[in-house]
């Protein structure tokens, strides 16, 4: 099996064909490749997850449950601690009005789907969990479920399982073509400096490259990019003991301050005026964070569908080839590295309803799309 | 003209910038200059304006010649910020700067990068022990506060700047056990190609000549040749072992000054996106400019040591072409190349002894690269060499990936202290060229902000 | 019972001068007279400190390295705020400096101008 891209999706699936004995090579971009997982902020999140689609919703749930296994394989396998933290996540809002909405939004989600607890605080409870909460904020909700990991430490345990379990890891290569080759069992994948691997199955986890990969073995993958910039701090003594939904504080004791959504094409810079605005923002929420001091910023894409939910599909016209795409690398690592990736092995059935997932759905000429970020 | 609009904004007050005021100065053009110390003068010259008499002395011609340039910069009429801490340059000429716990904007038509030289790092192993410092820090310890060293002290490494430290400690009574001089016969016969050129730097070439004298009378203890170089101590320096000639040698220290050369602080040119180049003689990275320091089509220049290492007074003679060039691009300066012309001679007569002296004191490879895997290479995240080479074997092709895995790069000096061991140690691991390689992506902030400062 | 000497033999020394002006600050609590005008990190090493903190990973003991402004070794606590450049700070008199023990903490009270 060759999976193209070696980032959060492409290393968790890879890993879950690999610890299945399957022989796996994985190719990756060079040093400076645009690599989302680098600007993933580390939550492992439920709650709010797939209000428009009771099955991502179940998806990210199964996935945040299946989560401590990971952790514990890895740990156990590489040494790297992938930092998985689940104490409950919060989500905080600025205004009556928002917390009414969010509440709608979650009783419906725990309806609907199911498993999915969650709690409203308001603004004296919500001091008891997050005490540094700053006077603006109006409350949150809370869901139990919720936790964060170090999504760079993740990315270097799969990197070092990977190799543990005999998988092939190849770095600094642009795969320009992937062909599909009937008569000679599977495909052939050919990087932009010529050099060629040969398969009999295929997984594109290239991100952004996804959309033009896919197209050349019959598979429809609408992703475009949105930037994200974050900002970080120095270490900090620990002070915030549960993740937030745009601040958290990792298990180094830096505080990561997310995130914008902009939609500025390929590049993934840093402007100075959204630096000021998430330190404001950052400030309003946690006022003790005015002391802390910012040591880095940075910008990544992530790759977004139109609605913002995964791609998982096999491809009809050229069987043993897949795509999978999603922009939460980290959330659903669990679910890539213990189903998506024995599925694209053929070990196991797809998943079941997974029709959500077909890149297929876009072609819809009827339907409107539109997603969170 | 207002407070925060100039035709030029420079950063930087060493030589190169502080010319540079002068010169935009004088063709009346309107000029902010921004630098994070408290006072002018840069590291070169660092507290000149208030250096007593006898320590003018201790330090030496060069240093007090700054005098007349720091004087003629009081008298140019720049607006001068000092405390100013720039944590973002942009292409279009906006410069965002913490002074007093706020941030704030200034903006040029054009902008003048003239942050200078920092001290090569020296990973050798126990070098991030307490009682190890730069030769450079010494040095400005000396000048920004008279200060010496209270007991014996050890010197180690290479380069002008450890000598000229010496022969300034030994003008004023300070007490030197030992020089562990690195550098080896190889070396001079390296630098033996290069002799024309340091002879048409006669002048400079002299002065070497009579300060490397000074050292050998009265007896400084000095070893040459000397290679393995390793600090000794708990919680502490207390010594500093290595081999000369062949055997093994172990001098007792509680302050330790290592230096290898100086390298072009880069961090605002790359955070710039600027291109590099990765210079073999120098063995750094150097901005790529035009003959005037322009950085591609941008409005920003680069002048003095952080272009590439030229010394002091080809800094400010970088800083004066500077100048003329942002007037000519502005239409005040209408006989460039006849103001220039000058200004090239003695640029190209600086310049003449400048290979010798890298050939000569070309900073070892073991003293760079670190090959014991022990061995601190990111002093703030405290990760090691071993670490770096484990990252290139899971496939890490660059600093940026190694960075993700390991966090060498993630700490409070931004990568300014590990950056260049990190390429190195990864070209080295991979058998390819530094330039191959490449470098950290440095983002603003280029210095830490509290998040604070920016709210109003 | 210190494990170790907080403040020993000075590592440096400014020769003496009738034209010296000193300040008195404190370093962990214990009076130090130092030179005027400098920056604290200048200060600290005339006044016998030989270790300004503890690294944030490891704990290890660290003092200044470069002495302007890069390595960021020499952090120290400065009248109540954390993790200050002490090489780029000049020395005030009545200054309290503590030595910067792992990572910054958030909740302190600071005090004295912040300069």
């Amino acid at each position: 099996m060759t999976v193209v891209g070696g980032g959060l999706v492409g290393a968790a699936i890879a890993y879950g064909a690999a610890r299945m004995g399957m022989h796996v090579c994985v190719l990756d971009q060079g040093d400076t490749a645009f690599r989302a997982s680098r600007g993933n902020f580390g939550l492992v999140w439920v709650q709010s997850k797939g209000h428009r689609s009771p099955r991502y919703a179940r998806w990210s749930r199964d996935a945040v449950k299946l989560w401590p296994a990971l952790q514990k394989e890895l740990l156990e396998l590489t040494g790297i601690d992938a930092g998985l933290r689940q104490p409950g996540g919060f989500w905080l809002g600025f205004s009556d009005a928002e917390m009414r909405a969010r509440f709608e939004l979650l009783e419906g989600l725990d309806r609907q789907v199911g498993e999915i607890p969650f709690r409203m605080m308001d603004r004296s409870e919500l001091q008891e969990y997050l005490p540094e909460t700053g006077p603006t904020v109006a409350g949150g909700s809370f869901c139990p479920l919720d936790g964060h990991a170090n999504p760079l430490m993740l990315l270097h345990g799969l990197h070092a399982a990977l190799r543990l379990k005999g998988a092939e890891v190849i770095t600094g290569i642009d795969i320009e073509q992937v062909r599909y080759d009937p008569g000679n069992a599977g495909f052939d994948v050919i990087a932009s400096d010529g050099q060629r691997w040969k398969s009999e199955r295929l997984v594109l986890a290239a991100g952004l490259g996804n959309a033009h990969l896919a197209r050349q073995v019959g598979l429809h993958v609408p992703v475009t990019s949105t930037r994200g910039q974050v900002l970080i701090t120095e270490r900090l003594k620990p002070f915030l003991n549960y993740p937030t939904n745009k601040i958290r504080q990792t298990g180094d004791g830096t505080v990561q301050v997310g995130s914008t959504s902009e939609d500025v094409g390929l590049d993934d810079g840093t402007t100075t005026d959204k630096i000021e605005w998430l330190a404001r923002r950052a400030v309003a929420t946690f006022p003790v964070l005015a002391r802390a001091r910012l040591v880095r910023a940075w910008g990544a894409l992530r790759p977004l569908t139109p609605d913002g939910l995964p791609i998982y599909q096999a491809s009809v016209s050229c069987p043993g080839a897949y795509v999978a795409t999603s922009h939460s690398g980290v959330s659903l690592a669990a679910a890539h590295s213990f189903v998506i990736g024995p599925w694209t092995c053929g070990y196991i059935e797809r998943p079941p309803e997974f029709d959500v997932f077909l890149g297929d759905r876009f072609l819809d000429p009827n339907a409107s799309f539109s997603h969170d970020h | 003209m207002s407070d925060t609009v100039a035709d030029l904004v420079i950063i930087g007050c060493g030589p190169a910038g502080m010319a540079a005021a002068c010169e935009a100065r004088a063709l009346n053009l309107s000029v902010i200059l921004l630098d994070e110390q408290a006072t002018i003068g840069g590291q070169i010259y660092r507290s000149i304006e208030s250096a007593p008499a006898e320590r003018l002395h201790v330090l030496g011609h060069d240093y007090a010649s700054g005098r007349s340039l720091a004087s003629e910069f009081r008298n140019s009429g720049v607006r001068y910020l000092g405390g100013a801490v720039v944590w973002n340059v942009s292409s279009d000429g906006t410069v965002d700067y913490v002074a007093s716990g706020r941030s704030e904007k200034v903006m040029g038509k054009h902008v003048l990068l003239a942050s200078g030289a920092m001290e090569r790092p020296f990973p050798i192993s126990g070098w991030t022990l307490p009682g190890v410092m730069g030769a450079g820090a010494a040095q400005i310890l000396l000048k920004g506060s008279g200060a010496l060293p209270n007991g014996p002290v050890v010197l180690a490494g290479c380069g002008p700047l450890l000598y000229l430290l010496a022969w300034q400690y030994l003008r004023a009574g300070a007490t030197i056990r030992a020089l562990v001089d690195t550098t080896a016969v190889s070396d001079y016969l390296r630098a033996a190609r290069h002799v024309a050129g340091a002879l048409r730097g006669w002048r400079d070439l002299v002065k070497g000549v009579k300060l490397l004298g000074a050292l050998r009378f009265p007896a400084i203890r000095v070893f040459f040749g000397c290679s393995e170089l390793s600090v000794e101590g708990e919680r502490r320096v207390e010594g500093l072992s290595f081999k000369h000639r062949g055997r093994p040698v172990r001098v007792p220290a509680s302050l330790l000054l290592l230096h290898q050369g100086v390298v072009p602080n880069t961090q605002l040119t790359w955070s710039i996106g600027s291109a590099h180049r990765w210079d073999r003689d120098q063995l750094c990275w150097q901005p790529v400019t035009d003959a005037w320091g322009r950085l591609g089509e941008s409005p920003i220049y680069v002048a003095g040591d952080s272009r590439a290492i030229v010394g002091a007074q080809a800094s400010a003679v970088q800083g004066r072409l500077a100048a003329l060039a942002v007037g000519e691009r502005l239409g005040v300066v209408t006989d460039f190349a006849r103001r220039a012309a000058p200004l090239e001679r003695q640029l190209k007569r600086h310049a003449s002894i400048r290979p010798f002296l890298d050939a000569l004191y070309r900073p070892k490879n073991g003293n760079r690269i670190p090959q014991a895997n022990g061995t601190v290479v990111c002093r703030c995240e405290e990760v090691t060499a071993g670490q770096i080479r484990r990252c290139v074997e899971l496939g890490c092709r660059g600093p940026n990936q190694t960075k993700a895995f390991s966090r060498c790069g993630m700490g409070p000096c931004q990568g300014r202290f590990c950056g260049l061991t990190v390429t190195e140690i990864i070209a080295q691991a991979r058998g390819v060229e530094p330039c191959d390689v490449g470098y950290y992506r440095i983002r603003p902030p280029i210095k830490p902000v509290m998040l604070g400062d920016f709210v109003q | 019972m210190q494990a170790f000497l907080m403040i020993t033999e000075p590592l440096f020394a400014i020769p003496r001068s009738s034209e010296l002006e000193t300040v008195t600050i404190t370093f962990e609590g214990e009076s130090l007279t130092v030179p005027a005008g400098v920056s604290v990190a200048a200060a600290l090493l005339v006044g016998g400190v030989r270790d300004f903190r503890s690294s944030a990973v490891g704990q290890a003991p660290r003092a200044p390295y470069c002495m302007m402004g890069v390595c960021f070794e020499c952090l120290v606590e400065i009248d109540g705020v954390p993790a200050r450049q002490s090489c780029i700070v000049t020395v005030q008199d009545g200054m309290e400096v503590r030595r910067q023990v792992g990572a910054a903490s958030l909740d302190y009270v600071s005090f004295g101008k912040r300069s």
